[in-house]
């Protein structure tokens, strides 16, 4: 049973001619990386998995229902995103920040309970940033910021995770800690679908990859037949040196 | 939570309550609290009494409305445009009001013909800025604001242009119609009432508009309907402004100050500060209304000029003391 599914889907990149339809189907408990270069569409998959943009042709599919007959509040009590960057409107605090989180869950006329909060502060706790609850979200750093979106999405408490690029700005143990979150959720039954960067984590992290070329061809399955040395190098058009380090490959740019 | 809420909300209640007892109490005759309760309640002197109930107490109460009404439409366009300098006036509403107060001025009609052709000038002023922000595309609220910037400095050109070519009698009349003036105000129900139905149709979209208020991808994210809601904020604060302009005509500051004022002191959650701006815009309003006709009495100043020698100084330091 898919909690997330593609039907022939080609997203919608301004520019780009077609490309290949995906038809992805994404199971609870799994973890998908989602590799490409830089302009590839990345984000805009996310976001069209999210409902926030329209696809250029097939469909999504959430739990077997389309999400284009959806409300927004029905997703979005299944479906969770971490924005890539996010805009500062109004000063808000950290606390306020991830109780938002609880959005979708509460009647207009509700207010968050002891519950919500206790949810919202359970969620900092884990983002290690709850020593930070009444600071205001401007006056943080970028690393500190992207713990307190990704603990907002925690509140929210989905069954797929969408994360664009989750360890931006994190320090090397807070990466680590962002990934073995994800593992964790994956591991509760939800499912998660991250765009990353670094090959190193999506080998030790993710079990499928999906890799976007610029193009819009793209090509997806379990991690070990997609990250392959060969595959990688044409995808990012870079050669690549590949080591084996504490059972994972790690791969690591080399010159000319 | 509720007590969050209630401690504020109790004490501007408070504050209101005395600005409108003291607009009623002082005058050209003083009265006291204890003289005005018995006046409310069908007592005293009768010649006190048409003088409290008939003039002074429909223009608190319109000064009470506006003042909210521009508070809480201004509040509503800053959450809208998301951006912290968007006032009732930014989208050129004032100045559709103006035109058309003025041209009924020149045309020599009066009273309700005044308030009608304003109310017909803001919402005219507020379909085209729409409509030429949405252009073939859809709207963006950078798009909205500049659009309305500019259609405002248009107005602003064409009231210059009406005040220069009207004939000296009219004057003084069109500008203190354009600096705000609640002498004319007679009736406070209709304002009171939009404003109370306001209140009461925003509080349960309080955490849609803080959920928005951080962008629209991430409240559409979060389950919030956007563009659904962008068009209700949007409706609404036209047609608070609207209906504030045509009461007392356009009044600056109150609309951006006050908002701003009750975010510094009371946070951004909108469920706190929509109903803080009814009470906070009103009793600002009241106060500066009854300084306007008490300062130099007999003679009435413009209530505008008073709001902003109020609203800026004010504002000013809550800013510099803010973090």
């Amino acid at each position: 049973m898919s909690v997330l599914a593609t039907r022939d889907l080609i997203i919608d990149v301004p520019g780009r001619e077609g490309g290949t339809p995906l038809n992805i189907t994404i199971e609870p408990g799994q973890v998908w990386g989602v590799l490409g270069p830089n302009g590839a569409g990345k984000t805009t998959l996310l976001h069209t998995l999210a409902g926030l943009q329209a696809p250029r042709s097939g469909s999504v599919q959430l739990n077997e229902s389309a999400l284009g007959q959806l409300r927004r509040r029905h997703v979005a009590q299944r479906l969770g995103l971490v924005f890539q960057d996010r805009q500062d409107g109004f000063p808000a605090t950290v606390l306020e920040t991830a109780l938002i989180g609880r959005h979708p869950y509460l009647s207009p006329w509700q207010m968050e309970g002891a519950d919500d909060y206790a949810r919202a502060e359970t969620a900092l706790e884990r983002m290690d940033v709850a020593h930070l609850r009444d600071r205001l979200v401007s006056t943080l750093s970028g690393g500190e910021r992207q713990r307190v979106a990704i603990a907002t999405v925690l509140t929210q408490a989905p069954n797929v995770w969408l994360a664009d690029e989750p360890t931006n700005h994190l320090d090397l143990h807070h990466q680590s800690a962002v990934m073995a979150l994800m593992a964790e959720q994956a591991a509760q039954g939800q499912a998660v679908i991250m765009c990353l960067h670094d090959l190193n984590l999506a080998a030790r992290w993710c079990d499928h990859v999906l890799l976007m070329y610029p193009s819009g061809e793209a090509c997806w399955g379990p991690r070990d037949s997609m990250l392959v040395p060969s595959a990688l190098e044409s995808l990012y058009r870079q050669k690549l040196a590949v080591v084996e380090v504490d059972g994972a490959p790690v791969f690591v740019p080399i010159k000319g | 939570m509720l007590a969050r809420l209630g401690l504020p909300l109790s004490l501007l209640l408070l504050a209101a309550l005395a600005a409108l007892l003291l607009a009623l109490g002082v005058g050209s005759a003083q009265i006291s609290p204890a003289q005005i309760w018995d006046l409310l309640q069908g007592e005293g002197d009768a010649l006190a009494r048409t003088m409290v109930m008939e003039l002074r107490l429909p223009r608190a109460l319109s000064a009470f409305a506006v003042g909210g009404l521009l508070a809480v439409a201004g509040a509503l366009m800053q959450v809208l445009l998301r951006n912290p300098l968007a006032d009732p006036y930014v989208l050129g509403l004032s100045g559709g009001a103006s035109i058309g107060a003025l041209a009924a001025m020149l045309g020599g009609l009066g009273g309700l013909a005044i308030s009608s052709s304003a109310f017909g000038g803001a919402l005219f002023s507020t379909f085209l800025v729409f409509g030429l922000a949405h252009g073939s595309g859809g709207w963006t609220p950078s798009r909205l604001l500049l659009t309305g910037v500019v259609v405002a400095a248009g107005w602003g050109a064409v009231i210059t242009l009406m005040l220069a070519l009207s004939p000296a009698e009219r004057l003084p009349g069109m500008l203190y119609w354009l600096m705000g003036d609640l002498s004319y105000a007679r009736t406070p129900w209709p304002p009171l009432l939009l404003l109370l139905a306001t209140c009461v149709v925003l509080i349960p979209l309080g955490r849609s508009l803080n959920v928005l208020a951080r962008g629209p991808q991430q409240a559409a994210a979060l389950g919030v309907a956007v563009r659904p809601l962008e068009w209700c904020i949007y409706v609404a604060a036209s047609l608070l402004t609207a209906a504030a302009v045509t009461t007392a005509g356009s009044i600056g500051f109150v609309g951006l100050v006050v908002p701003h004022m009750l975010r510094l002191l009371l946070g951004n959650d909108q469920r706190l500060i929509l109903p803080a701006c009814a009470l906070a815009g009103g009793t600002l309003l009241v106060l500066a209304d009854t300084l306007a006709r008490t300062m130099i009495a007999p003679e009435q100043l413009p209530v505008g000029v008073i709001t902003a020698l109020l609203g800026v100084p004010t504002f000013l330091f809550l800013l510099y003391r803010s973090r």
